[in-house]
């Protein structure tokens, strides 16, 4: 049968506050345990919460980058369940009034079409703390840092119809939060966390299949893999006669599977109410226009200016501006080199080379963008040629004095002296009769074999324009 | 000296009539006599009281004249108190020793007060009676064989007895001006938000609020003005100016328009109540004002939308007592569920339970809409009928309780036990400021009046109060004690 795949996210996303969402705890990321756990945290008797407005910026912040409506008057709510570290014995989080409603994003399909992908809600919430179930001598530890972090949980409507499009969504939210500077968003680390409910149907069908919800997908690679993974599982299961059962499953990365966590049936009744400790949050519109003002350019701007202003190619421009980091390099190579298209050539081509072999971010590049700008800046004013410059990259790995040093310590810099071209021109001529011969008779592609000569000769430095005009001359 | 209310105590202390030190220690020495018997403390901070009072002292020599300074308090044992045990009254806090200082007693500490030791109440605030503390029922002064009401009871009973000059309590459905009535003392209930919330041990977020027990309104006049403000630790504290709640005190009555809820003269009001009630109100008039019927229809809703609301937010409240962090755990737990469920079958008294398992139940899937949503409707009612009838008057006066002290054990079912709290749950609801003073003493035993104000206008229902003890005497009466028995 032909079976159509649809997906809706569930992306958790931790907000970059220095503090917690409630209490003024610092958030960094790896302290002792407990160490950032203040008496808010620690749900000690008789402290209350108070809302970091930091976080309430960066949600309206995210809010207006995807054209959602900002809830006026959002409301935070207690979601009560036990569990050792969940210390209030509830979360704090938004249920009927998000700060985020309506909205939506488009992404870049694998034949280049775009498609726009719905956002229902995001809402803010406190993260719980961590159990830890090892190195405890058979007791369990449990781990508070974590307690009262901010998130801000983004749920998309089920528009995603196969992997490839939820990879492409997650990376697009990845970008916009990272442009944004409203999260790391590292996945391996936690500070992006995604939950993806899958579910087919045969093709044309109009309503929905039964859903499951695969938690712990922990990087984008997995996501595409867990959802095919997933399908895969409902297609067999519903072909063969079987029934998809609503439930929550565990992605396992390393056996590639998802496996059963817990029925629905029996989840959890959360007795959701009003938290009565925190008043509705009202938000002014001249609050809402303030966040607008400051918004920075987003990644589809970017991407529109780079075609526009710098003629880049949709390809190229959406290659770079993918990601906030690059965007920024290659902005940064272009301002002090003064050709686009070359410095878009070498940023998603040699850098993204050298970065995917050396396993490195491009915020930890080797070579820094004023580097390789200033390298660019060479090839541009004819100082060196293209070849030579893959090579003074190269050393720019090892070397990290200015590379115009480089270039002149190692004699690398274009000879242009007409006087010292005559001379190679001349030694040329002198040594290779026949082929001289042979362009008089007009065989002119032999005159490229004689300027690959003098180029050799001159160990590509000789600028070899100015050797094919001087041989011709001289060969006439 | 004892009997002295703080105004009379800081004049005093001002004139060097008295030091600290010595008011200190003779408040000790009655609380080692009476203690006993009453059980109105659970924890008494003698050395800690004799250093404070000294300081005080020392501060008076070298200038120091704020008008608290070195006058001896207690706190109901709600309040956090640093490295001070602060058990709210139940077995699950039994061990627990406060990191911090609530707001409120970091405040009167910033006054330069005494903390002679923490009261007795209601397990968790959950009660009317004082019976339901793990620490022992409290006794009413007036009457060892009566409760003394709840759940401030313990700090009701000390002020009561002259056990120390002033105490905190917290009021979420009349949890101060109850006690206040049955143990003949006056008790104020700040409006919602007036009074920061940080440190106090949440029973019903939405309706807690902290306020005086003392022995005139002049006096709650006087702990208002340490104890109200914006607290950026609490966000359900109002940013409103604090007025200087002693400047209205002597204002006078003439034209003061008295509203008296039909429905708070109706059935269910034992005679002897309402006759000091209403002799009450004459005295009113004499002072100038003028008194009318009014309606609170929704009222009869109250105690029902009380028992949703309450216990509702109490069920989460108190759900981080879980024996993970602090408080009671259970002896050997096998896992995790056990460890939950005996260190919370064991820790939590009947009462506590049995508002968890209320709350617990009106929240769950299916209940809410008919539960927690239709109880908030009714509270929304509640203060329309507030803000209607204010509109024709200024303050609203009644019963503080139908019944004078009843004697422990005779409200053993549980909907009794909440009637009791009948005219006073609807201001919590309706977050309004309120005050109970003694009208009356019938057949030996106090009577409460209660006075209910608009929002925020504390000023004007201490006012009231006040011009009313200035005519009257109920205030000044004494119970009589008996040391050593129970």
């Amino acid at each position: 049968m032909d079976w159509e795949t649809v997906i809706g996210l569930e992306v958790h996303v931790q907000l970059s506050t220095q503090s917690k969402l409630f209490s003024g705890t610092s958030t960094r990321f790896g302290a002792e345990p407990n160490s950032q756990a203040n008496i808010y945290d620690l749900a000690m008797p008789g402290t209350l919460p108070v809302l970091n407005k930091t976080a309430l910026k960066m949600a309206v912040r995210f809010g207006l980058a995807v054209d959602a409506e900002i809830g006026r008057r959002s409301v935070f709510d207690r979601k009560n369940y036990f569990y050792p570290d969940l210390p209030k014995g509830y979360q704090v989080s938004q249920l009927d009034y998000p700060i985020v409603g309506k909205g939506s994003l488009s992404i870049t399909l694998d034949d280049g079409a775009e498609k726009l992908i719905g956002i229902t809600r995001a809402h803010m919430e406190e993260d719980a703390g961590k159990s830890l179930h090892e190195d405890f001598h058979g007791r369990s530890g449990i781990d508070l840092n974590r307690a009262g972090t901010p998130l801000l949980e983004i749920v998309s409507e089920p528009d995603l119809r196969n992997a490839r499009e939820a990879v492409a969504y997650l990376k697009k939210l990845h970008a916009i939060v990272r442009y944004l500077d409203i999260s790391d968003a590292i996945m391996a680390q936690g500070s992006m966390r995604c939950d993806a409910n899958v579910s087919i149907r045969p093709r044309g069908q109009q309503e929905f299949g039964t859903r499951t919800e695969i938690k712990n997908i922990n990087s984008f690679r997995f996501v595409e893999r867990a959802i095919n993974h997933e399908v895969e599982r409902q297609k067999d299961l519903l072909e063969d006669g079987g029934k998809v059962v609503q439930e929550t499953r565990l992605y396992d990365s390393d056996k590639d599977e998802t496996r059963s966590m817990r029925s629905k049936e029996v989840a959890n009744d959360y007795r959701y109410f009003p938290e009565p400790d925190l008043l509705p949050v009202e938000i002014e519109e001249s609050f809402v226009e303030a966040v607008r003002a400051e918004l920075p350019e987003l990644p589809d701007e970017k991407k529109a200016r780079f075609m526009s202003e710098l003629g880049l190619s949709e390809y190229d421009a959406g290659v770079l501006v993918s990601s906030r980091d690059m965007a920024e390099y290659f902005e940064k190579v272009v301002a002090l080199c003064g050709d686009a298209k070359l410095a878009a050539n070498w940023v998603s081509g040699d850098l993204q080379a050298l970065l995917k072999r050396l396993d490195l971010e491009i915020t930890d590049a080797p070579i820094q963008a004023d580097r390789l700008g200033a390298l660019i800046a060479r090839i541009k004013d004819k100082t060196i040629s293209g070849k030579i410059a893959k090579s003074v990259f190269d050393t720019l790995l090892e070397d990290d004095s200015p590379v115009d040093n480089i270039i002149e310590s190692q004699g690398l810099k274009q000879v242009t002296d007409s006087g010292a071209i005559e001379k190679l021109v001349d030694d040329v001529i002198a040594a290779n009769p026949e082929q001289v011969q042979q362009v008089k008779d007009g065989k002119e592609q032999v005159l490229g074999y004689l300027v690959g000569q003098a180029m050799k000769l001159s160990q590509g430095k000789a600028n070899p324009g100015q050797v094919n005009e001087m041989l011709r001359e001289k060969i006439k | 000296m004892i009997e002295k209310t703080v105004a009379e105590l800081s004049a005093a202390l001002r004139a060097r009539k008295i030091s600290s030190v010595e008011l200190t220690q003779t408040f000790l020495d009655r609380i080692a006599r009476f203690n006993e018997s009453l059980n109105a403390f659970i924890t008494v901070c003698e050395e800690s009281a004799l250093v404070e009072a000294e300081a005080a002292d020392a501060a008076r020599v070298s200038g120091d004249d704020r008008p608290l300074l070195g006058i001896p308090l207690a706190h109901k044992d709600i309040f956090c108190s640093r490295g001070v045990l602060t058990s709210c009254g139940s077995k699950m806090l039994h061990n627990f020793i406060a990191p911090y200082d609530a707001r409120v007693v970091e405040l009167f500490k910033e006054a330069g007060t005494v903390m002679l030791g923490k009261t007795n109440m209601d397990e968790f605030a959950m009660g009317s009676s004082n019976e339901t503390s793990h620490y022992g029922p409290v006794r009413n002064p007036w009457d060892n064989r009566r409760v003394p009401g709840g759940s401030s009871g313990g700090s009701a009973a000390a002020v009561a007895a002259d056990l120390c000059a002033m105490a905190t309590g917290t009021d979420t459905g009349g949890s101060i001006r109850q006690p206040a009535a049955f143990c003949g003392i006056t008790g104020f209930k700040p409006s919602y938000g007036r009074v920061s919330r940080w440190g106090m041990i949440a029973f019903a977020s939405s309706l807690d609020q902290a306020g005086p027990l003392c022995k005139s309104a002049e006096d709650a006049a006087l702990m208002m003005n340490v104890m109200a403000g914006l607290d950026d630790k609490d966000s359900t504290s109002i940013d409103r100016p604090v007025p200087d709640y002693s400047a209205h005190l002597g204002d006078s009555l003439k034209g003061l328009k008295i509203g008296i809820p039909r429905q708070h003269f109706a059935e269910g009001l034992s005679a002897d109540v309402e006759q000091s009630i209403r002799d009450g109100l004459k005295q009113f008039e004499s002072l100038g004002a003028r008194i009318m019927d009014i309606d609170l229809p929704n009222n009869h809703l109250s105690v029902s939308a009380y028992y949703v609301v309450a216990p509702a937010e109490a069920s989460a409240n108190l759900s981080r007592y879980d024996g993970v962090r602090y408080g009671y755990r259970c002896d050997n737990p096998v896992d995790l569920e056990d460890m939950y469920k005996r260190s919370r079958s064991e820790g939590f008294g009947d009462e506590v339970k049995r508002r968890i398992l209320v709350g617990t139940y009106a929240l769950s899937a299916g209940y809410y809409d008919a539960y927690y949503r239709k109880a908030q409707k009714i509270r929304r009612l509640i203060k329309q009928d507030f803000s209607r009838a204010f509109q024709d008057v200024d303050v609203i006066i009644g019963p503080t309780s139908p019944h004078k002290a009843f004697e422990l054990g005779a409200k053993s079912d549980p909907v009794a036990m909440y009637l009791e709290d009948i005219y006073t749950i609807a201001v919590n609801l309706a977050g309004l400021p309120a005050i109970s003073i003694p009208a009356g003493l019938a057949n030996s035993l106090p009577v409460g009046m209660h006075i209910v104000g608009q929002d925020f206008d504390e000023a004007r229902v201490l006012n009231v109060a006040h011009q009313f003890q200035l005519a009257t005497n109920w205030h000044r009466h004494k119970p009589s004690l008996q040391s050593g028995e129970a």
